[in-house]
């Protein structure tokens, strides 16, 4: 680790992207990891997709401001590790990763997500969601939201994903989540209206949204007086961003030395105080050593373990949400 | 999304050489190619090199570079083709109704008595509405017609009629159409206005001298004069909804639109590794374009006979 650490500060540098400051805390472990060590971060593209980071990767190859890191959807970790785009790296806390969201080889691992809640404001809304079973209730008549379309965005996608396993679908069967959701639409519940997020749910228009819990607690709850987080009763599902180190980074020890800082207790309870549920929570919870007042800020997770669609079943679900949505919904 | 105006006039510009001045033919000859330089280089970068590389990585596999026809087979499966459809459909609607609308609004600012002040502030106006799109035009409507909406409320408080309680929406291909009214009336009303300013007083002036009614000048006179400028100005429409991407996404994500479906395919987070899927549709645009433009070419050439 010392060896580490010195290879790094003489690297001087480290090339992030896509990483706004106000998700997830960014701005404040970026803001630590260069007071800590003295390296400096280029965050190129703040507001940019995880397509890109991949684009720039592959374009930028050779220049000295290549990304060293991503933070990847977790299709785009996968589509880039059988592209050879990654060096694989296993921090010290690895065995704290669960098996399922992480590559074995170390190309890439989970790093911080959450559920799919549900988000409302209480002020406009009664009486108060539960599960998907419950939002079709008339009187949520043209209240209800994506924060955009499936076929573009991880977010929406994974609410299709929820959606199907409340309504008898399963991982492998994302069917039943695009039928409830035209139903949603037919019955005037649901809007498809998309202007980036909280916009009409800040303005009143649309005082529900699904989205993810930890998205609602960090981007809805400070505009909007009294916003409240549900996870529905009837579907847990959970997805994480992933880490990689590219191949080509210019400052290969930098980035290493990012990923070992991001999965000590210190990174893992900064995410958490950005409302992004770290990977290695519960070796946290039962160390003692999680933020608890940050954790308190999200609504309690389900009991039991989740499970995660593997990639051919994110693969094959994806591809029915990008041919039917508009199809079915539209 | 819109803003090409200007450059439909660029190359006319460029082709009038300078004066001559002692120079030798030949020297100005070359002179004057060199201008029209920076505008080959502009049209090479922009335009062929991209719809090159659009037309060949269509036929490759998105990993390998391999050749391939799976893009193509894709991309006409699917939503695709539908999507290709809706397009089309809402772009055609979208540049011949705000085109009759504007070359209207243009022929009446343009005929008014004492209007140049009138003139001034609807060119100035339609400068800035043409130009207002994206995400903030669909959240401008949402703001005023959605159901909390501001406009909605006056209409509610003054006619107890709520307007989403029966069958209003902003949601929809008609909303979505009636949302780009808004950009495409001011850019016709803005590259209509010089081919109606070019109609000389004094043909109108001969031909009712000759006994001419005004249908009949129309019909002969101002009308094939003005049909080519006006077919040119509905293609710049017709290209600035195909084009439109934001607007309909942010208000319906529902709706299957080839634009929003290449950005799916290009820049979302959820289809990885299709990249050349969407080239194919893109090709698919270029050809559309394309075709449209042949037909404006031989429909110009045929109504340019009577300014010969």
């Amino acid at each position: 680790m010392n060896a580490l650490v010195a290879a790094a500060k003489k690297e001087g540098q480290l090339n992030v992207i896509t990483l706004p400051a106000t998700w997830a805390n960014y701005g404040t472990i970026m803001k630590d990891f260069t007071a800590k060590y003295g390296i400096k971060i280029t965050d190129a593209n703040p507001e940019g997709s995880s397509g890109q980071e991949i684009a720039a990767v592959e374009s930028l190859k050779g220049q000295s401001r290549a990304p060293d890191v991503v933070d990847v959807g977790s299709a785009f970790a996968v589509e880039g590790a059988n592209d050879h785009l990654w060096a694989p790296y296993k921090v010290a806390t690895w065995n704290d990763i669960p098996a399922d969201a992480k590559d074995a080889n170390g190309d890439w691992y989970g790093d911080y997500g959450g559920y799919v809640a549900i988000g409302y404001n209480p002020a406009k809304v009664h009486p108060a969601p539960t599960s998907f079973a419950s939002l079709t209730n008339p009187a949520y008549k043209n209240m209800i939201v994506l924060n955009n379309s499936p076929t573009t965005a991880s977010a929406a996608f994974s609410a299709v994903y929820a959606a199907a396993l409340a309504n008898g679908g399963s991982l492998s069967n994302i069917d039943p989540g695009i039928k409830y959701f035209a139903h949603l639409k037919a019955i005037g519940n649901f809007v498809p209206t998309s202007t980036g997020g909280i916009t009409t749910v800040q303005n009143g228009t649309t005082p529900i949204i699904i989205w993810w819990d930890y998205l609602l607690a960090s981007e809805v709850v400070p505009v909007v007086k009294g916003f409240k987080i549900v996870i529905p009763s009837d579907a847990s599902y959970a997805a994480y961003y992933d880490q990689a180190i590219s191949a080509t980074a210019p400052d290969p020890a930098a980035a290493r030395l990012w990923e070992e800082y991001l999965y000590s207790t210190t990174g893992q309870n900064l995410w958490l105080e950005g409302f992004a549920r770290p990977i290695e929570l519960p070796t946290l919870s039962a160390a003692g050593t999680v933020n608890k007042a940050a954790l308190a800020a999200l609504p309690p997770a389900p009991s039991g373990t989740v499970t995660f669609p593997t990639e051919a079943q994110q693969n094959a679900a994806e591809a029915v949400v990008s041919a039917n949505w508009t199809k079915q919904v539209g | 999304m819109t803003g090409s105006a200007a450059q439909a006039v660029a190359p006319e510009a460029l082709t009038s050489g300078a004066r001559p001045s002692g120079v030798s033919t030949s020297l100005r000859r070359s002179l004057r190619w060199l201008g029209v330089v920076p505008f080959g280089v502009y049209v090479a970068l922009g335009l062929i090199v991209p719809t090159i590389a659009i037309a060949i990585g269509a036929f490759q596999n998105t990993d390998t570079g391999a050749w391939t026809l799976d893009n193509i087979k894709l991309a006409t499966g699917g939503d695709y083709l539908p999507g290709l459809r809706n397009s089309v459909l809402l772009s055609i609607a979208s540049a011949v109704v705000p085109g009759i609308f504007g070359l209207l609004i243009a022929y009446a600012i343009h005929t008014a008595k004492r209007g140049k002040l009138l003139r001034q502030i609807v060119v100035t106006a339609s400068g800035v509405f043409a130009n207002f799109g994206g995400v903030p035009l669909a959240f401008l409507f949402i703001a005023t017609l959605s159901t909390t909406g501001v406009v909605t409320g006056w209409i509610t408080d003054l006619t107890h009629f709520k307007i989403w309680n029966h069958g209003f929406t902003l949601y929809d291909p008609l909303g979505i159409f009636v949302v780009y009214m808004y950009f495409q009336i001011p850019l016709m009303v803005l590259v209509i206005l010089p081919a109606l300013e070019g109609l000389r007083p004094a043909w109108r002036e001969a031909a009712h001298n000759m006994g001419a009614r005004t249908w009949q000048y129309w019909r002969y006179v101002g009308g094939p004069v003005l049909f080519p400028a006006f077919l040119g100005c509905v293609l710049l429409l017709f290209g600035s909804a195909f084009s439109a991407y934001a607007t309909a996404e942010a208000l319906d994500n529902t709706i299957a639109l080839t634009p929003i479906q290449i950005g799916a395919l290009e820049n979302g987070n959820v289809l990885a590794g299709q990249e050349h899927t969407g080239y194919a549709l893109g090709l698919f645009m270029v050809v559309i374009i394309a075709v449209v433009m042949i037909i404006y070419t031989i429909l110009q050439r045929r109504a340019a006979r009577w300014l010969r």
